[in-house]
């Protein structure tokens, strides 16, 4: 049984790859959360280091071609800082002085590979006193690809963490609601209408901004989780609790109840397995709103708190359209944002075609 | 009569989900750790009888079950209390209700005349390269953050300087005649309309295909195929009708959804409606004004709902031999 199971879902992942669209949306996924796993050895700085004096420079020119117009290995030159009086304004130039080789793996800033051992070696970088920006610096001078990096780790998984919180949840309270029915059902359902009937982003700002400023990130995290699966819980529970009315009329159900089984144990050993297969598909297709509500929330500033970096609060900096003509490298999370979400939309897409039954017959 | 009497029968099913959700934010917002008087108890110039006087004046010193009694009391009389700032709470709102309805009437108006003949063409062309364009072309418009978005177009705004930045109106709107109020108004609305046309035609666009392609499978359209009428008489006459029916229902949600979704592009476009204005006073804690805000985003909601499923009786017939 188990077998005949898992083979269903084999085939099911190899007709979603088949199509040339999910199968470059794998890919893609793939690539981000590989980079995202290993983003201390792949950013060339840590997440908090920053250079005070280089705030807002732009992405470093990489240069192949010496002075003498010869191939040369790659090499970068700093940023000097300059303030243009007459203009107003600080320009960063390019200091040609010194030359900078980049070099594969050199020594950089101390991290924990995987949070456990001791490293300094990174990906990419330049040589002793070389400063290497891919995409630019933030206010604060900090590498805006390497937040870049360890803003996705949050932004990526925060969206499946609330799915863990919310799924049970639901299916609780949805179980529970559709088996017991009557007064219980009807209550249950109308707070959860209630729940449902107060704009979900209203409700969730609100939320957001009761939490206390002096938690640390690691606790506002985990509240930002709760509050997200807050949300969704309702609009899942009602679907569940429509399965759970025409699956408890069905005959194992009654044998259960025959043998004296408490109801709390029919409905979650023998009714909610029942709806697994429409709860894999709602989970994957609801990733992306919940990526897309955390990056809108930290926009907002109610969600993850600087010093921590996420793709929502990176482009906080972007609300501001002056700081964007001038520094367009600060719009580069929404980029990130959008791939990633489009990512999961079309295997989303994918996966819902394979698995309607309709869509064989035709 | 009937359906007056289904109506009326809906219209009072609102009222204890309403009631639930004005339990539910007021003890969300009462219960957090926020001190509503936080702001006037760090002025200096501000001295412990004002401070006790307004403590009385919004019932902190009472139990929060008096309290959420009280405020239903006056919520029902229609006296929504005062903001933070001294205005009346009502008067904001009355202020901002309009924009924001203006632009999701708007919306909503769009995604519909766009939206449902791109579904249909969809349907139409099932499992050819066109059909498949337009799912991903919709996905690349679900999968844009709202407010990212907005950033993108307001840049693109202060670059060519073809539309005005932020706002609804203009500084001498009020000296403007009517088709320059008019003009001022469109290019104001064009941004934000194209946020959220963008954003929500993608779901507008799949539900109808999905339905048109199910009512395509179903017996009777086999049938009045197999009797040799033409194809345009078959999906206009017969599919077309029954496909469009859960779309009705669909329009109350689309509601809700474009509520939540407009409160960003409203803050990024700086836009008076309400989403912003929640938005400020959750950032304020400015209690009355967020409760009050929230009861009307519910209403709005609510009535979409309600709206909807007025829609639905008018056009099925089914459902009003039920009710």
């Amino acid at each position: 049984m188990a077998e005949e199971y898992q083979n269903i879902n084999v085939s099911v992942f190899k007709q979603v790859i088949r199509d040339k669209f999910s199968l470059i949306a794998f890919i893609v996924l793939f690539i981000i959360y590989f980079s995202l796993l290993f983003a201390d050895i792949i950013a060339p700085y840590t997440k908090d280091f920053s250079d005070r004096t280089q705030s807002y420079a732009p992405p470093s020119k990489i240069f192949m071609i010496n002075e003498q117009g010869k191939l040369s290995l790659p090499y970068t030159y700093n940023y000097k800082r300059e303030f243009d009086s007459e203009a107003m304004q600080v320009d960063y130039k390019l200091d040609r002085s010194q030359k900078y080789f980049l070099k594969l793996f050199p020594r950089g800033e101390k991290y924990k590979f995987l949070g456990l051992i001791p490293c300094s070696r990174h990906l990419i970088g330049t040589e002793s006193s070389g400063r290497l920006y891919l995409l630019g610096t933030d206010i604060n001078g900090r590498d805006v690809f390497s937040r870049l990096l360890f803003g996705g780790r949050i932004s990526m998984t925060i969206g499946f963490l609330a799915l863990f919180v919310l799924f049970p949840i639901g299916l609780l309270y949805g179980g529970i609601s559709g088996y017991f029915g009557g007064k219980t059902d009807m209550l249950m359902m109308r707070f959860a209408e209630a729940v449902m009937s107060i704009p979900s982003f209203y409700l969730l700002i609100i939320l957001a901004a009761i939490l206390p400023s002096n938690m640390t990130s690691i606790q506002r995290f985990i509240l930002i989780v709760l509050i997200l699966a807050l949300i969704g819980w309702a609009g899942f529970a009602r679907v569940v609790r429509g399965m759970v009315l025409s699956i408890k009329t069905q005959e194992f159900v009654q044998s259960a109840q025959s043998i004296g089984a408490s109801r709390l144990r029919i409905i979650i050993k023998h009714i909610l397995p029942q709806t697994t297969s429409f709860v894999i598909v709602a989970m994957t297709l609801s990733v992306p709103s919940y990526i897309l509500s955390e990056s809108g929330l930290s926009f907002l500033g109610l969600g993850i708190q600087q010093p921590d970096a996420s793709w929502g609060n990176m482009l906080k900096e972007a609300q501001e359209y002056i700081n964007i003509l001038y520094r367009p490298w600060l719009l580069t999370p929404g980029f990130l944002i959008f791939i990633a979400v489009l990512s999961f939309n079309l295997i989303g897409d994918t996966i819902r075609d394979v698995l309607d039954p309709k869509s064989k017959i035709r | 009569m009937n359906i007056l009497i289904y109506i009326l029968k809906r219209i009072l099913q609102t009222i204890p989900i309403l009631i639930l959700v004005s339990l539910i934010s007021f003890f969300i917002i009462r219960l957090s750790p926020v001190d509503p008087l936080a702001d006037l108890k760090l002025n200096p110039s501000i001295s412990k009888e004002t401070l006790q006087k307004e403590t009385q004046r919004l019932g902190l010193d009472k139990p929060i079950g008096v309290q959420y009694l009280l405020w239903a009391k006056s919520f029902i009389q229609g006296d929504l209390g005062y903001c933070s700032t001294g205005e009346k709470v009502s008067t904001k709102l009355i202020e901002r209700i309009p924009n924001t309805l203006l632009l999701t009437v708007i919306v909503i108006f769009l995604t519909w005349i766009v939206g449902v003949p791109l579904g249909i063409l969809a349907a139409v062309s099932w499992k050819t390269p066109l059909d498949r364009m337009l799912t991903v072309l919709t996905s690349i418009g679900m999968a844009i953050p709202s407010f990212f978005f907005a950033i993108l177009l307001l840049i693109f705004a202060v670059k060519t300087g073809w539309f005005p930045v932020g706002g609804l109106t203009s500084y001498n709107f009020s000296d403007m005649n009517l088709a320059g109020k008019i003009w001022d108004l469109t290019r104001h609305l064009v941004l934000p309309t194209t946020v959220l046309f963008t954003i929500s035609l993608a779901g507008l666009q799949r539900q109808m295909r999905a339905n048109l392609l199910d009512v395509l499978d179903s017996d009777y359209v086999k049938f009045a195929r197999a009797k040799g009428l033409s194809e345009f008489k078959v999906l206009y006459k017969h599919a077309l009708r029954n496909a469009i029916n859960p779309m009705i229902t669909l329009l109350g949600f689309e509601f809700a959804s474009l509520l939540s979704g407009a409160a960003l592009t409203e803050y990024v476009f700086q836009y008076p409606g309400l989403g912003r204005l929640i938005l400020e006073a959750v950032l304020k804690s400015d209690i009355n004004l967020v409760m009050a805000s929230l009861m009307m985003g519910a209403v709005m909601l609510i009535l979409g709902n309600l709206i909807a499923d007025i829609l639905l009786i008018i056009t099925d017939p089914r459902i009003r031999v039920k009710a």
